[in-house]
């Protein structure tokens, strides 16, 4: 080693205990009262202080370590992602051409597979019903590009839509269904007619002030939604007609199965796999259709968009209701799965969650969205212990995706539109055609 | 109209501590066109600096009240500012060229983090602080009604003048403001002119949220409650009020600040004060599609 590498690598080594240190400092500052110092109420009702010395010193240590590594290792700054090789993309790519097929092979056979696994059954559902609301609002964020935050108003009227309707009127589901998605698409339609015409972070904010009117119109229409206490006893689905139960005329008797609870279960799974492969499928056939390259195009330039003479306030609408549709939809089968609902499962945190799914997942990807699910409602099922942190992992995340993967973690996403074949161009032909 | 007259106090009070939250919205879109839309949290965690540092100093034997909020003021400020400056420079930063909502859902996933960190380190629990300000005067005595001016109501209104004297100072006459003014402006521009863009915009977060952090201890002072959602639906109110007075008007955002606060306070006096929060939000929906560019704003120019 000549004396020249070695004299700036100790400047390096200098230089980084220096941003080490401020890091440290900082985050001394940072933690100082809000992590060192905890308040609790004593017994008089009053607050009463306890010190934590030892966590703010551990915190601080890490700060320090971890800004020093990290400029030793990479010397400033953070390193661009490696390029993947030609080779192992293209075996990539033909691994996620069996992925999606595979996976479907996968959820189909898993109720039979998990059959005496009612733990499994129930995540599932759970994480199929992410799905669908991921895919639901892919269409609006991921393939019209438009940020909606309060995509949880339209899940809560489908499921409020379901519940008072089958209460009132002791409408069956599949009546209720159809009915619960028109009626979120109504929602967005009229949500997003006037405030369509904003511009992107503004309608975010919109959307987030109309899901939370609506929690809170649920909070206070006693008379209609129960209030807080929300609406129980919602009817549970039936197997087109029969009930599941053990009496004569129920499911298990009419098919001569012993009766079991785990049928309705089953039952619930294959209805949501259903629901959400159909949103598969409608957003892959409206991707081929005109409204939807309309949709990725006002994606990628609103102005070039105007300007081809899209009408860009129809265009935005037709995403906006469909998106509301299946998240309408999601919303009843949420409500006769649960048989019972309260504006406590209609947060903005749910809305955040389904949004960081699709961001995880790569905007406008299906198989990514699909795989984000299953990854984070299995990582949130896996650290159930640890319920706090890991919000904070989870909001770190989307930081951290938003930085180093924009695109998403899992992107995939094919282009809609390409030349089957390279056409060779005339040269002579596009001659004429220029001098022409 | 002694009612009337009360509830206009309360409103002022209200709006004076939304107008201050309001600024630090306004001056981040107005540079670089973003929602913070993590400044809410950076509010509500100036809100529990200033708690934890008044029992501290309390627990230290300092208890003469002005000395002590002064003193919590000073520290509050500080430490909420580096909140303001970290994350600028965390979650911000890296994508100032990234694609259009990056920032926006960046800054989503910091207000969660935010939001859930002061959780875990101080508890779900509310939080109360006894009065510390007591007293007030008696405007009107009459049978009907007494209308009262509460310390507290005349501590947040004055403070938020002489704030708003000194910060349209500083965007007035100092170099920093000059700068700020000229990444409004251009950002490309600004930079090739000499102006150090990076840390005009950092500065810009430090100011903010050191609002913030004042807009925290009279919301701690008026409320004597905090806890860790406070943030959101304040934040929420904040933004609404940038965005009635228009975005990027520092004007504007007082403005705004005072007419979210007086609108919510006779809300729910004269009609109800369950859906208090509800008119707040379909105000921020109404105006945003009949008056985009607010009360004071400029209308903006698409630029291919």
């Amino acid at each position: 080693m000549t004396q020249e590498g070695s004299s700036t690598r100790h400047r390096d080594l200098a230089g980084a205990l220096k941003h080490a240190a401020l890091a440290a400092l900082v985050a001394f500052g940072l933690f100082s009262l809000l992590v060192g110092i905890r308040t609790d109420t004593g017994p008089g009702g009053a607050l009463e202080l306890s010190e934590r010395f030892e966590t703010l010193a551990v915190l601080v240590a890490v700060a320090f370590a971890g800004v020093f590594l990290r400029e030793i290792l990479f010397s400033g700054g953070f390193v661009e992602a490696a390029s993947v090789p030609e080779s192992i993309r293209r075996s990539a790519a033909r691994i996620t051409q069996f992925l999606g097929p595979g996976l479907l092979i996968f959820a189909a056979a898993a109720p039979i597979i998990f059959y005496n696994n009612r733990y499994l059954l129930d995540l599932s559902i759970q994480i199929l019903t992410y799905v669908m609301l991921g895919w639901g609002l892919n269409i609006v964020v991921g393939l019209a590009g438009l940020l909606d935050l309060g995509y949880v108003a339209f899940y809560a009227v489908g499921a409020y839509s379901y519940a008072l309707l089958a209460q009132n009127f002791g409408l069956s589901f599949w009546i209720c269904l159809p009915l619960a998605g028109i009626l979120a698409a109504f929602w967005g339609v009229l949500l997003g007619f006037p405030v369509l015409r904003l511009r992107g972070d503004y309608l975010a904010i919109v959307t987030l002030a109309f899901g939370e009117i609506i929690r809170l119109v649920l909070i206070n229409w006693q008379s209609l939604t129960g209030g807080p206490n929300g609406i129980s006893s919602i009817p549970r689905p039936s197997f087109f007609g029969l009930p599941f139960n053990s009496e004569e005329g129920g499911f298990a008797h009419t098919f001569g199965l012993e009766f079991s609870p785990t049928h309705r279960v089953v039952f619930l799974y294959y209805l949501i796999l259903a629901l959400a492969l159909l949103t598969n499928a409608v957003t892959i056939r409206l991707r081929r259709l005109p409204i939807g390259r309309a949709w990725e195009a006002l994606r990628e330039d609103e102005i070039a968009c105007r300007s081809l003479g899209i009408n860009t306030t129809n265009t935005k609408l037709t995403a906006f209701a469909m998106g509301a549709m299946f998240g309408g939809f999601a919303g009843s089968f949420f409500a006769t799965r649960q048989g019972f609902i309260s504006p406590e499962s209609f947060v903005f945190q749910e809305s955040a969650m389904v949004l960081a799914i699709v961001v995880l997942g790569g905007m406008g990807s299906q198989i990514g969205v699909a795989i984000a699910a299953a990854v984070m409602l299995g990582g949130f099922e896996f650290f159930r212990e640890f319920q706090q942190y890991r919000m904070v992992v989870f909001g770190l995340a989307m930081v951290a995706i938003m930085i180093w993967r924009p695109r998403g973690l899992i992107s995939t996403r094919t282009p809609s539109v390409f030349l089957k074949k390279e056409k060779p161009v005339d040269i002579a032909l596009a001659r004429e055609e220029g001098r022409g | 109209m002694e009612y009337f007259l009360q509830q206009l106090i309360n409103g002022v009070t209200l709006g004076s501590i939304y107008g201050l939250i309001a600024i630090g919205y306004t001056m981040v879109y107005g540079i670089i066109g973003m929602i913070n839309f993590a400044h809410g949290d950076i509010f509500m965690v100036g809100a529990f600096i200033a708690l934890i540092a008044f029992l501290a100093l309390v627990a230290m034997g300092i208890t003469a009240v002005p000395l002590a909020l002064f003193l919590v003021l000073l520290i509050a400020m500080a430490l909420t500012s580096l909140y303001g400056w970290t994350v600028e420079r965390v979650a911000y930063r890296p994508l100032r060229h990234s694609f259009r909502l990056a920032p926006l859902i960046s800054a989503i996933g910091m207000s969660i983090v935010l939001q859930n960190y002061v959780q875990i380190a101080q508890g779900a629990r509310v939080k109360p602080l006894p009065p510390l300000i007591k007293d007030g005067y008696t405007l009107i005595d009459s049978p009907i009604f007494v209308v009262q001016l509460s310390n507290v109501q005349i501590i947040v209104v004055v403070t938020t003048v002489v704030l708003m004297a000194v910060f349209s100072w500083i965007v007035a006459k100092t170099r920093l403001g000059r700068d700020m003014r000229a990444c409004e402006q251009d950002l490309k521009m600004a930079s090739l002119v000499g102006v150090n863009v990076d840390r005009t915009i950092s500065y810009t977060f430090v100011i903010g949220a050191a609002l913030a952090a004042v807009a925290g201890i009279m919301h701690l002072l008026y409320y004597g409650v905090v806890d860790f959602y406070i943030g959101f639906v304040a934040g929420v109110k904040a933004f609404t009020a940038a965005v009635l007075g228009g975005i990027g008007s520092l004007p504007g955002a007082m403005i705004g600040g005072l007419l979210i606060g007086l609108i919510e306070t006779f809300w729910s006096a004269y009609f109800s004060i369950e859906y208090k929060d509800v008119a707040a939000f379909s105000i921020l929906v109404i105006v945003l599609i009949f008056l985009p560019t607010g009360i004071l704003g400029r209308p903006e120019i698409e630029k291919v």
